[in-house]
C-alpha cells in the first residue's frame, strides 16, 4: 500500500510540468496559434527561476521569474508570428534553439549551485494543487465564459472574428504570452522543486512532450490531465518493471511513453468525431487583417 | 546579499576563464570534453583536473578546451587543436577514440591522451581511473548502513565500467551482508536529473534505503535527503546538494595525473602508456565520510587505506558470477583485461545484462 | 506607435533577393553585439567566427564533410515544408538509414566488392523512407499530426540503435564497448579528395535534381500547389494524401542516405551517438534556405560554417560553445523577420493606441 502511494506521487510530480506546459499551449493552440517553441521557454523559466532563487533565497521570486522569462521569450515569438506574420513551425524551432542556447550561456555560473527547493506538504509542493486548479480554470474558461468564447472564435475562423470586431492580433498576443507564462512555469518546477539545481538542457525533451499532449488531449483540458498522468506512468512503471529484475531490455520500456504516445494519437486521431469539433480551424495560419 | 556577491564572483571567475595568457613559450595543453563543463560530473570534473594543471604550472602553460564535442565528428575538432599548436591533447570520453588515432597518426609530435578507450599510438596514451575501487568500499558502507539490506541502483549505460562497478560495489556489500540486495535501474541517460529523481524515487518505494548512482546529476542524493535516506556522490564531492544524505562519494580527481602528463611533456619524457590509475594514485579518492556511525566510518577507511596500499583487490578470486561459474585463482586478482571486459555480473545481481 | 504590415501588389524581387542578406548583416550586428557584451573585440570575433575557417584548405574540406549531410537532409526538408509536410524526425530517418545500411557490413564483414556499397546507399536510403513512411501512414491513414509522430520516433530509433549496438550487433572484440565492427575496405565510401566523400556529391546532385522538380515538373507544381493553395489544389484534383506519402518517402530517404553516408565515411561503424543532430540542424537549413533547393546548398554551408567557426572561437578566444547556438536562433529569428519585406511593406503608424493596450 505504502509501496504503490509512493509510485502514485512519483507519477504526479513527473506529470506536473508536463501538465502546466500543456495547458498552457492548448490555450496558445486553441486561439490558432502553434508555437513549437515550448521546450526554449520551458528551459529558459528553469534557469531563470533558479537563478532569481539562488540570488534572493526565495522560491516564490523564482516562480515569479520563471513565469517571466517565459512570457518574455513568447513575446519574442509573437511578434515574430503575429506582428511580422512569420511562419510559426519555423519561429517555434528558432525559439527553442535560441532558449537552449541563451539557458546555457545564463546558466553558466550556476552549475554546481545547491538550489532551494520549494516547500512540500506530504511530499506534494504546491505546484501540484495548482497545476490541478489551472486545468480546471483554463477548462472554465475556455467553454464556460464570453472570453474563451471568443479565443476560440479567433482560433477557428480569424476572418468572421475579426469582422465581428475582435482584436484577432491583440487576442493571440495575450494566448501566446499566457502559454509563454506555463511553459516557464513549468521550467521553474523542473529546477525549483524537481530537482532543485540547474543543469545545462535540463527539460530534456520535456516541452516536445507538452506538445504531443495538446493533440493526445484533443485541445480538451481535461483529456490533457488524463494524458500527461498516463504519460508519467508509463514512463514510471517502466522503472519500477525494471527495478523487479525481469531483464527487459531497459531501450525497450524507455521507447515506451513515445510509442504509447503515437499510439495514442493515432487512436485520438483516428476518431473524426472526437478531433473535427475540437480542432481549431485555423491552427498555425498567420492573419493580416484587411484595412 | 552574499549570496549576490558570490554568485558576481562565480560569474567573473566563469568569464575570466576566457582569457588564458598567451605566452610565447607556454606550453600549449588542450581538452575535449563530451558534454558541456556545466553538467556538474564527468566533463565537470575533466575541468577541475585542468584548472588544478593551471594552478601548479602557471604561466608555463596555456590551456585551451573545446566543449559538447559530439562524438561523431570529433575528429575535425581535435585536427583543429593540433594545427592550433596544442602540444599536448587529452580527449575524455570513449566514443574519441577512433577519431583520436586517426587524427594522431596526421600529427606525430603532437601528444594525444584518450581517456577510457585501450588502442594505444607510439603518439598515443590512454588513461583511465579505477573507479570500481571506490564502489567497493562504498558497498560495504552501504551494507552496514542499510536496514533494509537492499540498495537501490541508478545507471546509464551497459559499459564494462558501469558493470565492473555493479560487481565491485556488490562484492563489498557482500563482505559485510552476505544476502545483500540490489535493485538496478538503467536511466538510458548520463545526465537528466528528472529521469534520474524518478529513478531514485521508484528504487525507494521498492525496498531499497541506500541510493547508488552511476549518472552524473545531483537529484539522486537530493531525493534522498528528502526522504531521510542515504545515498553516495558521484563523480564529485556533492555534499552541498544534499548534507544529511551523502555518506561519501566517489570523487573522480584527474588533477595529479594531468600535472604528471603535462610535466612529461614539457620535459621531454613523455611516453606512450596505458594509465590505470587508482586510489594509490589519488586518481580515484573518497569524500569525507559522513551521516554514519564511527565504527562505519572506521571500516571504510580502513578498507580504502588497504586499496590505496595494494593489499586488497576488489576483485580478488574465486568470484562466483551470477550465472553459478567462477572466475579467477584463490587469492589471485582478476587482470586488468579480464575488468576492461567485464560484461557479466556478479552473483546475488538481481538483474539481467543484455547480451 | 504601431507597425503595420501592408499587403504588396506581388512579390517584391528585391527583397527576394536581399532578404537573406539583410538578416545575414543583421545577426553580424547582434553577434558583434554579443562579443562586446563578453569583451571581446567584435571584429576579431566575428573574423575567427566566419573567415578564418575558409582561409585554410583543411577547414575548408571539413566545412563540406560537415554540410553535405545537412544539405542532402535540408533539401527533402524543404520539399516537405514547401508542401506544408511537417517532417520534424528527419534524425530519427538519419538513424533508421544508418541501421539500414549497416546491416550488410555488419552481417557480412568479410564482404569486398563494390556491390557492397551500392547495396549499403540502396539499404539506407530505403531504410529511412520507410522510416519516414510511418508518420506519413499515420497522417494519411488516422490524421494523427505528423510533427509529433515524427519527433516521437526520433526518441525510438535511438533507443533502437542503443539497443542493437550494446547487445546484438555489439563487436565481439571491443571489449563490450557499444560499437560494431569498423567498416573497411569497400564498405567505406570513397573519397573526392582529402577528406571529402562521395556524400557531397550526392548533396549536390540532390539539390540539383530537386531544383529541376520543383521548378520544371508537374510534380513540383502540385507539391507548391498543395502547400500554398490546399483548395486550388484539390480543385485540381490533386490527391493531398499522395503528396504527404511523397514528401515523406522523399525526406526520409535523402535523411537515411545522409545517415548510411555519415557511418560509412566519417563514423566508420555503428555507435549508439552517429549524429551531432543533423537532422534537427537540417530543419534551420530548410528554412535558411528559403525551401528553395538551391538556397538550401548554400545554407547547409553557411551553418556548416557556424559550426566550425564556433569551434574556432571556442579555441582561439575561449568563448562557450553555446554562443554558437544563440547565433544560429537569431540568424533563424532575423531570416523569417526580413522574409516578412518580401510580401509586405512595413510602416511604423505614429499616434495611435498600441495594439495590445487596446485589448484591455
Amino acid at each position: 500500500m505504502d509501496q504503490s502511494l509512493a509510485v502514485m506521487l512519483t507519477i504526479i510530480t513527473a506529470a506536473t510540468p508536463l501538465l502546466i506546459a500543456a495547458i498552457g499551449e492548448l490555450v496558445v493552440e486553441r486561439s490558432g496559434v502553434l508555437n513549437l517553441g515550448v521546450e526554449g521557454m520551458m528551459v529558459m523559466g528553469a534557469v531563470a527561476g533558479f537563478a532569481v532563487a539562488f540570488m534572493t533565497g526565495s522560491t516564490l521570486l523564482g516562480v515569479g521569474a520563471a513565469i517571466f522569462a517565459g512570457i518574455a521569450m513568447s513575446a519574442l515569438f509573437g511578434f515574430l508570428t503575429l506582428t511580422l506574420v512569420a511562419n510559426q513551425v519555423a519561429a517555434g524551432l528558432a525559439l527553442t534553439l535560441l532558449g537552449l542556447g541563451l539557458s546555457g550561456l545564463i546558466g553558466e555560473a550556476f552549475v554546481g549551485q545547491p538550489g532551494v527547493k520549494m516547500p512540500t506538504l506530504f511530499g506534494i509542493d504546491a505546484l501540484v494543487p495548482f497545476s490541478l486548479l489551472l486545468t480546471a480554470g483554463v477548462a472554465y474558461v475556455l467553454f464556460r465564459t464570453k472570453t474563451g468564447l471568443v479565443i476560440r472564435a479567433v482560433g477557428n475562423s480569424h476572418s468572421s472574428a475579426h469582422a465581428l470586431g475582435y482584436r484577432v492580433i491583440a487576442i493571440r498576443y495575450l494566448s501566446v504570452m499566457f502559454g509563454g507564462a506555463c511553459a516557464g512555469l513549468a521550467g521553474g518546477y523542473l529546477s525549483l522543486a524537481y530537482t532543485p539545481q540547474w543543469i545545462e538542457n535540463m527539460t530534456a525533451g520535456r516541452g516536445w512532450i507538452a506538445l504531443a499532449l495538446v493533440v493526445f488531449a484533443s485541445w480538451r483540458p481535461l483529456r490533457t490531465l488524463v494524458g500527461a498522468y498516463l504519460f508519467g506512468a508509463v514512463s514510471i512503471l517502466g522503472f519500477v518493471v525494471q527495478s523487479m529484475g525481469l531483464g527487459i531490455p531497459s531501450q525497450f520500456l524507455s521507447s515506451l511513453p513515445y510509442i504509447v504516445t503515437i499510439i495514442a494519437l493515432v487512436i485520438i486521431s483516428g476518431n473524426k468525431r472526437l478531433t473535427q469539433a475540437n480542432t481549431p480551424a485555423c491552427l498555425a495560419q498567420s492573419f493580416v487583417p484587411d484595412r | 546579499m552574499k549570496k549576490l556577491l558570490m554568485t558576481a564572483a562565480v560569474a567573473a571567475v566563469a568569464l575570466g576563464l576566457g582569457s588564458t595568457a598567451s605566452l610565447a613559450e607556454a606550453y600549449k595543453a588542450c581538452w575535449i570534453y563530451v558534454g558541456p563543463v556545466g553538467d556538474g560530473g564527468w566533463s565537470f570534473q575533466h575541468d577541475e583536473g585542468r584548472k588544478a594543471v593551471v594552478a601548479e604550472l602557471g604561466d608555463k602553460v596555456e590551456t585551451v578546451f573545446v566543449e559538447n564535442v559530439a562524438e561523431p565528428d570529433s575528429d575535425r575538432t581535435i585536427e583543429r587543436l593540433a594545427r592550433d599548436g596544442c602540444k599536448i591533447i587529452f580527449t575524455t570520453s570513449f566514443g574519441f577514440m577512433e577519431p583520436t588515432l586517426k587524427v594522431a597518426a596526421k600529427f606525430p609530435d603532437v601528444k594525444f591522451e584518450h581517456a577510457t578507450g585501450y588502442k594505444t599510438a607510439p603518439n598515443v596514451t590512454t588513461y583511465n581511473s579505477k573507479f570500481h575501487e571506490g564502489r567497493y568500499v562504498i558497498g560495504q558502507i552501504a551494507a552496514k548502513m542499510s536496514k533494509t539490506g537492499t540498495a537501490g541502483y541508478i545507471v546509464s549505460f551497459p559499459i564494462p565500467e558501469v558493470i565492473a562497478g555493479i560487481n565491485a560495489f556488490m562484492l563489498g556489500a557482500q563482505t559485510v551482508n552476505p544476502d545483500f540486495k540490489v535493485k538496478i535501474i538503467w536511466a538510458n541517460t548520463w545526465f537528466d536529473p528528472g529521469k534520474e529523481a524518478d529513478a531514485a524515487k521508484v528504487l525507494l518505494s521498492q525496498g531499497a534505503d541506500i541510493l547508488v548512482q552511476h549518472t552524473d546529476s545531483t537529484a539522486p542524493l537530493q531525493i534522498a535527503q528528502e526522504q531521510g535516506k542515504f545515498g553516495f556522490g558521484q563523480a564529485s564531492d556533492m555534499m552541498a546538494f544534499a548534507p544529511k544524505a551523502q555518506l561519501t562519494a566517489i570523487v573522480d580527481s584527474w588533477g595529479p595525473y594531468y600535472i604528471k602528463r603535462v610535466k612529461a611533456g614539457m620535459d621531454g619524457t613523455w611516453t606512450s602508456q596505458q594509465s590505470w590509475d587508482g586510489m594509490a594514485e589519488g586518481a580515484v579518492t573518497m569524500a569525507p565520510y559522513a551521516n554514519m556511525p564511527d565504527d562505519v566510518a572506521k571500516m571504510a577507511a580502513e578498507t580504502q587505506a588497504a586499496i590505496a596500499a595494494g593489499t586488497l583487490h576488489p576483485f580478488t578470486g574465486p568470484i562466483t558470477k551470477q550465472d553459478g561459474t567462477v572466475v579467477g585463482e584463490s587469492g589471485k586478482p582478476l587482470s586488468d583485461g579480464e575488468i576492461h571486459g567485464m560484461n557479466w555480473y556478479v552473483k546475488g545481481v538481481d538483474d539481467k545484462l543484455p547480451q | 506607435m504601431r507597425l503595420i504590415l501592408e499587403k504588396r501588389a506581388d512579390r517584391s524581387p528585391f527583397f527576394a533577393i536581399a532578404s537573406p542578406f539583410l538578416a545575414l548583416l543583421l545577426t553580424l550586428i547582434a553577434g558583434g553585439l554579443i562579443f562586446v557584451m563578453r569583451g571581446i573585440n567584435p571584429l576579431e570575433g566575428l573574423y575567427v567566427y566566419f573567415v578564418e575557417p575558409l582561409t585554410q584548405l583543411w577547414s575548408v574540406e571539413q566545412l563540406i564533410v560537415k554540410a553535405a549531410p545537412l544539405v542532402l537532409i535540408g533539401v527533402g526538408l524543404a520539399v516537405c515544408y514547401m508542401a506544408n509536410v511537417w517532417n520534424i524526425g528527419a534524425e530519427g530517418q538519419l538513424t533508421m538509414g544508418a541501421i539500414a545500411g549497416g546491416i550488410s557490413p555488419v552481417m557480412f564483414p568479410d564482404w569486398q566488392d563494390p556491390s557492397i556499397l551500392v547495396v549499403m546507399l540502396i539499404m539506407g536510403a530505403m531504410g529511412g523512407a520507410l522510416y519516414g513512411a510511418i508518420p506519413g501512414l499515420l497522417k494519411t491513414r488516422f490524421n494523427a499530426n505528423e510533427i509529433l509522430t515524427s519527433l516521437m520516433l526520433v526518441y525510438v530509433a535511438a533507443l533502437f540503435l542503443d539497443w542493437l549496438v550494446r547487445g546484438p550487433w555489439r563487436d565481439p572484440q571491443g571489449f563490450n564497448f557499444p560499437v560494431t565492427k569498423t567498416f573497411a575496405g569497400w564498405q567505406l565510401l570513397p573519397t573526392l579528395g582529402g577528406t571529402i566523400h562521395l556524400g557531397a556529391l550526392f548533396a549536390l546532385l540532390a539539390c540539383v535534381a530537386l531544383a529541376f522538380v520543383m521548378g520544371k515538373t508537374l510534380v513540383g507544381f502540385e507539391i507548391k500547389v498543395t502547400g500554398s493553395a490546399p483548395r486550388a489544389g484539390r480543385f485540381a484534383g490533386f490527391s493531398r494524401n499522395r503528396m504527404v506519402m511523397l514528401c515523406f518517402l522523399l525526406s526520409g530517404a535523402l535523411a537515411g542516405l545522409a545517415g548510411i553516408c555519415e557511418v560509412a565515411s566519417v563514423v566508420g561503424k555503428l555507435q549508439p551517438q552517429i549524429s551531432p543532430g543533423y537532422g534537427f540542424a537540417a530543419i534551420i537549413v530548410a528554412f535558411l534556405g528559403r525551401l528553395n533547393p538551391l538556397g538550401v546548398l548554400f545554407a547547409g554551408l553557411l551553418l556548416a560554417l557556424s559550426y566550425i567557426g564556433g569551434e574556432a572561437a571556442q579555441v582561439t578566444l575561449g568563448i562557450s560553445d553555446k554562443i554558437a547556438k544563440v547565433f544560429q536562433g537569431i540568424l533563424l529569428f532575423f531570416i523569417l523577420s526580413c522574409d516578412t519585406l518580401i510580401l509586405y511593406r512595413i510602416k511604423l503608424e505614429m499616434g495611435r493606441v498600441g495594439a495590445l493596450k487596446a485589448a484591455e
